[in-house]
């Protein structure tokens, strides 16, 4: 079975994230962008299940600016065996949407016939969560969001799924997407051997134009603010303090 | 306008606080339809037409509605979705699940997690885990959204609208249920309890963690962690408060030994009162504290549990 891995290039997971005065946006330029924390551990997952003899070849896809060479090369590096990028944007301040994204990734499908798509639940820049379940309703397929553990039991994936109040497990039919959480697994380092082998591997150009997919954006952005914040508290001084405080403010 | 809102439902029951918040979030755009949809959802439709606001509740019984799956759902929705506007959703994981299929399906984008009302095509909502908020117009025809309800009050109670149902649509048949497993607790929800305390790395392990849950349990209070006690194996997932786990805005927020790493306070920072508990004066919880109290966690939380 083939497995085919969408993975973003975004804001490195530990950089913090500073918002344009004008609003125009968030400032990405000379900032350090890394591959989406989710779509690691779902390229971690595909090396896996390749690992377990139930995958044979992971083919790793980015949509976006030209830089997401590097993002393809991380998920080479960790295992992946081939790359496919669309250049979808020139500036890297532009996020294709969700819906485009989707509408891409099912023409790459087309053409590759994976068994199973797994990619991340959502990417730490837009926190959109939506790619998977839209790509899953664009090729008719079902989908197993949010996933906490995976198996594949012949043609059905057996999905546990991190829900509110718990967990929920399910069987869908393959092919599949599934949309993976953050306790699915943890991803490996690249080790310096495999980072050099991966600059071999193959990484194929395409753009949304060969895909014939228009990526002009349904929701304009207006603006970009600084989350409101809180006017300063109060240090108590004592476990009582604290008690007395609550209390004048109603809140026990 | 005409707003079709997805009840939140679960087993047969709606879960009336997430609902109400996304009915006053939809109501600024227009007459609100709930759908209640489930194996049973009768009685969910008949508590959501209670709900302030609700100009008519649809009711879909069907069992492959039974476990909120998301072919079934965002077919039955997408069947319904001609006569409206908006198709709304609170943020919950099961709409989360639904909603983006839905929209994807009538080649519209989906607006995940407003926080905000600006107009019926304007709308607020975090990014980059909080550290930002986005504001956004849609220029598609049909609007599908999912409300963040810790920035909503919920409606209130004194509605009586009319309950029609509907048939669900045509079972896709692509997957099937297997098993819950819902966390058994006498406690409030997270995500509706008036009341939070959480926990972080500072508690420092899952025996210590009974701390938290006594000082819970005298507040009447929900409990929650940070993703770091997760992480730590400390506490379940399904505490997790954060951008990655719940998003709570109760009456009270207490902290304790909690950093406040940038993704816990962006499932937090929205609530009334917040007090942290860390000995560590540096913190940046304090920066978003009402009380800060730096004091060792271990002395400190017995005796707030017993003072209160």
């Amino acid at each position: 079975m083939k497995v085919l891995v969408p993975v973003k290039r975004v804001i490195d997971y530990n950089v913090k994230v500073r918002v344009k005065a004008d609003g125009s946006g968030v400032d990405l330029a000379n900032v350090k962008m890394s591959v989406n924390p989710f779509d690691e551990i779902a390229v971690e997952e595909a090396i896996r299940l390749k690992e377990a003899g139930k995958a044979d070849e992971i083919v790793v896809v980015s949509i976006g600016v030209k830089q997401a060479q590097e993002t393809l090369r991380t998920a080479l590096a960790m295992g992946a065996d081939r790359a496919i990028l669309v250049n979808a944007a020139d500036d890297v301040h532009t996020d294709i949407e969700p819906l485009a994204v989707a509408k891409i990734l099912a023409k790459v499908i087309e053409e590759e016939d994976p068994g199973l798509v797994l990619a991340g639940k959502q990417a730490i820049d837009n926190d959109m969560n939506a790619t998977g379940q839209m790509l899953s309703a664009l090729l008719g397929w079902s989908q197993g969001t949010f996933a906490s553990e995976l198996d594949i039991d012949g043609d059905k994936a057996v999905v546990t799924r991190e829900v509110d109040g718990g967990l929920q497990t399910i069987k869908v039919n393959l092919p599949a997407v599934v949309t993976v959480d953050l306790r699915l697994n943890e991803p490996r380092y690249a080790s310096l051997p495999n980072i050099m082998k991966a600059k071999k591997k193959p990484l194929d150009e395409k753009t949304a134009a060969d895909y014939g997919v228009d990526t002009s954006p349904r929701l304009e952005v207006v603006k970009t603010t600084e989350p409101a914040t809180r006017a300063a508290g109060i240090i108590v001084g004592s476990v009582d303090e604290l008690v007395s405080k609550l209390k004048e403010a109603g809140a026990v | 306008m005409a707003v079709l809102l997805l009840a939140e439902v679960n087993n047969g029951e709606l879960a009336l606080d997430a609902t109400a918040k996304a009915v006053t979030a939809a109501r600024a755009m227009g007459d609100v339809t709930v759908l209640a949809a489930g194996a049973s959802a009768a009685a969910a439709g008949e508590a959501a037409a209670k709900i302030d606001g609700v100009a008519k509740v649809l009711v879909a019984e069907d069992a492959s509605l039974g476990h909120r799956m998301a072919e079934p759902t965002a077919a039955l929705i997408v069947s319904l979705a001609g006569d409206y506007s908006h198709i709304v959703a609170p943020a919950t994981t099961d709409a989360k699940n639904v909603m983006p299929r839905v929209a994807a399906l009538l080649d519209v984008m989906v607006i995940s997690d407003a926080s905000g009302v600006v107009d019926a095509d304007t709308f607020e909502r975090p990014i980059y885990a909080g550290n930002a908020v986005q504001t956004v117009k849609s220029l598609d025809t049909t609007k599908v959204i999912t409300f963040r309800t810790s920035t909503f009050d919920a409606a209130g109670e004194g509605g009586s609208a009319a309950v029609e149902t509907v048939s669900a649509a045509a079972d896709p048949g692509l997957s099937s249920w297997v098993e819950d497993k819902v966390a058994a607790s006498d406690r409030p929800e997270l995500t509706s309890a008036g009341v939070v305390v959480s926990g972080g790395r500072g508690v420092g392990s899952e025996e210590d963690f009974a701390l938290i849950e006594k000082l819970a349990d005298k507040l009447g209070a929900a409990v929650g962690a940070s993703r770091a006690a997760v992480d730590s194996g400390y506490a379940p997932n399904d505490w997790q408060v954060g951008q990655t786990g719940k998003v709570v805005a109760p009456e009270l927020y207490v902290a304790v030994g909690i950093s406040g790493a940038i993704q816990h306070l962006a499932g937090m920072k929205d609530s009334k009162i917040i007090v942290a508990i860390n000995k560590d004066e540096e913190a940046p919880i304090f920066q978003v504290a009402d009380f800060g109290l730096v004091a060792d966690l271990f002395e400190a939380v017995p005796a707030l549990t017993d003072a209160l």
